[in-house]
């Protein structure tokens, strides 16, 4: 048998040839137009395809021409600030090969082949290299040294090694067994990246929004789940994460989202400067956009596509971030080419191979030792797009089989317009217990118990709530009332936070740390003034609390807060003397 | 060019036909059936191979035997466009229905449309005003946008859909919409009164129809709205119209996206539903949008009931997914007497952040916004506590949040169908309608606007 074979059946995205060689997961071209296709089940001499592509027009008896490589990505300089589909085809590009319609039929480098970057040794000759070690630096943008690494299959002695200007498919070291070795690699997207070993995260992905950080963090190399129903604000909570975490890299998937919010992104991102490094965003992201409308069997491969890179900048010693936004829209790909295909289904018509997929990806995530000894991670934040809002689907539950982190997305909060709308009631993390001990050292060493008292007070709240709904809250005794106005103080002041705010936007983990202590304080100074005698309401509205409590919208909070919090105690004190 | 014709049918199941046949078919190809009595039905191929061909008949298998003739038009569904179409009423499937000539195609467009590239997109951020206070002060539509109407059987979604297209404008400029208009199993009741309303107001002039009737062939409603959105690409891509489509009702829709699955024996998701309904209909809805120096934009106005009032059944639920925002009508206003029935807690535009403010509408419009929206929340809950405790039991704050909900619905939501309200007019009978309650109780207000355009600090 030979590569190319002929069309028998087109059903939607799934195409059927005959008279080809094929091995699973084969990269094809199909029909005349040489469609991209995924070889993705034998039957006997026929091979199911699944197209990247539209497959209108297209007949039985066209060729079919089988690459003999799997579907992979390009790797090397370039990638950043890249906006690509889901087969990592540069949109830009897309848009100047076919307009702004994406028709299709066209081919596009995941890069610029030609443009000329200065490539620095690290290694001389007679060097022995190993798979994965670093064999030059290439300044890729003003924050990133993209680090070109020998790949993982390859190992050697280095015969020669330039220095200089050249492109990335260029040889730039040649190895003693005559194996050249350019800036470009390519790596097959569904089988994960080598690595030595899997490390335990020991410290926080910071996030600046408090009510993550500060209850419920998520660690270098953890995977969380962020479920919500439409409308409650997964988007805006992906794309702040996006912008303010402290990764060094963060790969963004828009998997089967919305046009214009993809735009947005783009829009935007040029223009945002990075917190951590003062440099615009767009110099360590890499995006990759394959809207709802785009064909679905590209939407399924988006997300290998995006870790992928993820996990290679990984490789050169980086913490990268990862987003898929939303894996629901993934899972529904997977379950429309498996209905294609007249898989028997598990629950809800997805393939029974769901859940082990979803775990497949999640695992892909790790803080680890990688090849050449470096210590890196890849983080990884899936959104989730459950039905109705219901988590009883198997996407969610799938996802929170794995996970360790979930952030519960809640119509209730976002509709009394309470953002970031996330539960604290049912949200959790199970980092917490390895990430302590990094809080102790680098916040404070009371961290943790600051965060169990600020959780323990939102715990009592929700039941005394529910008797308020009963009686109302003149009806409790004035320690339950503090309580609930505490509680509230926490809910106002702590966990919303306005994402589009210039200065709440990102809150500093320290900052954090003092304003959690300054509500603690205020519980303190209220207490105290109450026992001798004080009134509730008087406490409550002293003036220094609301200055406190809008304080966090200025610049330079951080350096005022001790004397306001001191002040708002001082005028606690004093409703005393008041009576 | 044309094939032979075969008669080779061997199964007719539902709106499908199987055939054998004996030359390759196209993938989506276009299919004319010749039955035996003369009658000629139209039809696309939904699967194809060497030894079976499956065809989705538009107008219904009925009368299809297997001496039927098929022939294989050798092309992919295309709608003949110009600007022609601007005030013609076309069937389901693009015929003429109005009794006028054929359209004369400047050009033959493919019905399914390609994805517009996210680089080319251009953000959507001009305010368009409804004149319905509702809308324009809680969901702000935007040029470009897809906002669906939400709504059940027996609430009053057409008279807003006719009142927003009537009325919607840019902010001080006089550029009107065109609109095209894309009925889906709506009764022709209810299309006469979208069509003698459109004619009324001189809109149909500047409007499409593409109408597939509830007595029209089911089938035909999968490419109705492709039609439509077709011709709206063309009039805004290509001959800079601003173009507004109104579809109506989505639910038709996807039934009969149903109605096919269930007849090619696919594996449903929920509710019988095929589970590529959120791909098919982020087809149509993603089809909105501004493209890069292009002057033309498409904004959509999809019209949805939701079956048993559900908002979680997988036609909103879906929708809400793809759409940038829904406006929710609700039975209990409209049963209160209420026009336009707008519950704004769950409605919401998404694309309302970029298109309100100093520059567009006015300074005071996103303080004004959720101060509106917080301060009848809070009425609203706090109805259900006065149901229990009386309201005798509540403090001061919460008798004027209480009192407000129903001034809220009562003079703000209120209007009449062809009442007209500027983004001024709104916001400042927010103003007034605010001054009931203490300034103190307005926390989300900020101070600068409070004295600058409380009635109080006016006068």
């Amino acid at each position: 048998m030979s590569n190319e074979g002929v069309i028998y059946r087109i059903s939607g995205p799934v195409v059927t040839a005959t008279g080809m060689k094929a091995a699973m997961y084969d990269v094809v071209r199909v029909g005349h137009e040489g469609l991209m296709g995924e070889v993705i089940e034998l039957h006997g001499d026929k091979a199911v395809i699944q197209v990247y592509e539209d497959t209108s027009g297209i007949r039985p008896g066209e060729p079919v021409l089988n690459t003999q490589e799997t579907l992979s990505v390009s790797l090397g300089p370039g990638l950043l600030t890249q906006i690509y589909d889901g087969i990592q085809r540069p949109l830009p590009t897309l848009e100047e090969e076919m307009g702004v319609f994406i028709t299709r039929g066209v081919d596009a480098d995941a890069f610029d082949l030609e443009k000329i970057w200065t490539f620095e040794p690290q290694v001389a000759v007679g060097d022995e290299v190993v798979a994965g070690q670093v064999i030059g630096h290439v300044q890729e943008t003003e924050t990133i040294v993209h680090k070109i690494m020998v790949p993982p299959t390859t190992s050697g002695v280095v015969k020669s090694i330039e220095s200089g200007d050249f492109n990335v498919t260029q040889t730039v070291c040649v190895l003693e067994d005559g194996t050249e070795m350019q800036m470009m690699q390519k790596w097959p997207v569904r089988t994960p990246r080598p690595f030595q070993q899997k490390y335990a995260p020991e410290t926080p992905l910071i996030t600046g929004m408090r009510i993550l950080d500060f209850l419920f963090p998520l660690a270098k190399g953890g995977a969380a789940g962020i479920p919500g129903p439409f409308g409650s604000g997964k988007t805006v909570t992906q794309q702040s994460l996006a912008k303010y975490s402290d990764a060094q890299l963060v790969v963004y998937i828009g998997c089967g989202e919305r046009g214009n919010e993809m735009t947005e992104v783009l829009d935007e991102f040029p223009h945002l400067i990075d917190p951590n490094t003062g440099k615009p965003l767009m110099e360590r992201t890499v995006m990759i956009a394959n809207t709802s409308n785009m064909p679905v069997a590209a939407r399924e491969a988006s997300v290998y596509t995006g870790i992928t890179i993820a996990e290679y900048f990984r490789d050169m010693g980086y913490d990268v971030a990862l987003m898929a936004d939303s894996t629901s829209r993934w899972a529904e790909a997977m379950r429309e080419i498996s209905s294609r295909l007249e898989e028997m289904p598990g629950e809800e018509g997805y393939p029974a191979y769901l859940s082990s997929r979803i775990a497949e990806f999640y695992e892909r995530a790790g803080r680890v030792e990688t090849l050449n000894g470096d210590d890196g991670s890849v983080t990884v934040i899936g959104a989730v797009s459950p039905p109705g809002g219901d988590i009883s689907e198997p996407v969610s539950q799938g996802t929170l089989r794995i996970v360790k982190v979930f952030w519960g997305l809640d119509a209730g909060l976002a509709r009394q317009r309470h953002f970031p709308a996330i539960n604290w009631l049912n949200s959790y993390s199970l980092y917490p217990q390895s990430l302590d001990q990094w809080f102790r050292d680098n916040i404070s060493q009371d961290f943790p118990e600051v965060r169990t008292q600020i959780s323990g007070l939102l715990q009592i709240e929700s039941e005394l709530q529910e008797i308020v709904q009963l009686v109302g809250s003149d009806a409790l005794p004035t320690d339950q009332q503090l309580t609930l106005e505490v509680a509230r103080m926490i809910r106002e002041f702590f966990l919303q936070q306005n994402g589009f705010h210039d200065v709440d936007a990102y809150c500093d983990i320290h900052l954090q740390y003092q304003m959690a202590k300054a509500i603690l304080s205020f519980q303190d100074a209220a207490k105290s003034a109450m026992a001798s005698g004080a009134v509730l309401n008087d406490v409550v509205n002293v003036p220094a609390r609301s200055d406190l409590m809008r304080g966090r919208f200025e610049k330079g909070y951080i350096d005022v807060i001790a004397d306001m919090v001191k002040k708002m105690t001082d005028e606690i004190a004093d409703t005393v003397e008041d009576n | 060019m044309t094939g032979k014709e075969y008669r080779t049918i061997t199964d007719v199941k539902g709106p499908l036909v199987f055939l054998n046949k004996t030359e390759p078919v196209a993938f989506g190809e276009i299919v004319t059936l010749r039955l035996s009595n003369g009658t000629i039905k139209n039809g696309q191929v939904l699967d194809t191979s060497d030894d079976l061909v499956i065809v989705q008949v538009f107008e219904g298998t009925s009368k299809i035997d297997r001496e039927s003739g098929v022939t294989f038009m050798g092309d992919v569904f295309k709608l003949p466009v110009s600007t022609d179409l601007v005030g013609r009423i076309l069937d389901g499937a693009g015929r003429p229905r109005d009794g006028g000539p054929e359209i004369v195609a400047e050009e033959k467009v493919d019905i399914i449309g390609a994805a517009i590239n996210p680089y080319s997109r251009q953000s959507p951020n001009d305010f368009i005003q409804t004149g319905v206070s509702a809308i324009d002060l809680c969901t702000s539509l935007v040029r470009g946008q897809k906002l669906p109407i939400f709504s059940a059987s027996g609430l009053p979604h057409n008279d807003i859909a006719l009142q927003i297209a009537r009325q919607a404008k840019l902010k001080d400029s006089d550029e009107e919409f065109v609109v095209v208009f894309c009925a889906m199993g709506i009764t022709a009741e209810e299309y006469n009164f979208f069509r003698s309303d459109l004619e009324r107001t001189g809109a149909l002039e500047k409007a499409v129809l593409f109408v597939n009737l509830a007595d029209d062939p089911a089938v035909e409603r999968i490419i109705t709205p492709r039609l439509a959105l077709t011709a709206a690409e063309y009039l805004a891509f290509e001959k800079d119209y601003h173009v507004l489509v109104i579809y109506t009702d989505m639910t038709n829709y996807c039934d009969a996206l149903r109605q096919i699955g269930a007849a090619r024996e696919e594996v449903p998701g929920r509710r019988g539903y095929p589970g590529y309904m959120y791909t098919d209909l982020a087809m149509l809805y993603e089809r909105a949008g501004i493209i890069k120096n292009k002057k033309g934009s498409i904004t959509q106005f999809p019209i949805l009931t939701m079956p048993g009032d559900d908002i979680t059944h997988p036609i909103p639920d879906l929708s809400g997914y793809i759409t940038e925002g829904q406006i929710v009508i609700s039975r209990e206003l409209h049963q209160q007497g209420i026009y336009p029935p707008i519950n704004v807690l769950p409605s919401l535009s998404r694309l309302m952040g970029s298109c309100i403010g100093e520059k567009t509408t006015r300074e005071d419009h996103k303080s004004v916004s959720d101060q509106m929206y917080a301060a009848y929340a809070q009425g609203r809950e706090l109805r259900g506590l006065v149901a229990i405790v009386g309201e005798d039991a509540l403090n001061e704050r919460d008798k004027q949040l209480l009192d407000f909900s129903g001034v809220f619905e009562d003079k703000f939501l209120r209007q009449t169908r062809d009442e007209d309200r500027s983004i001024e007019e709104t916001l400042d009978l927010c103003w007034n309608l605010m001054s009931a309650i203490d300034t103190k109780y307005l926390v989300r207000l900020d101070q600068k606007w409070i004295d600058k355009y409380h009635p109080d600090n006016r006068a």
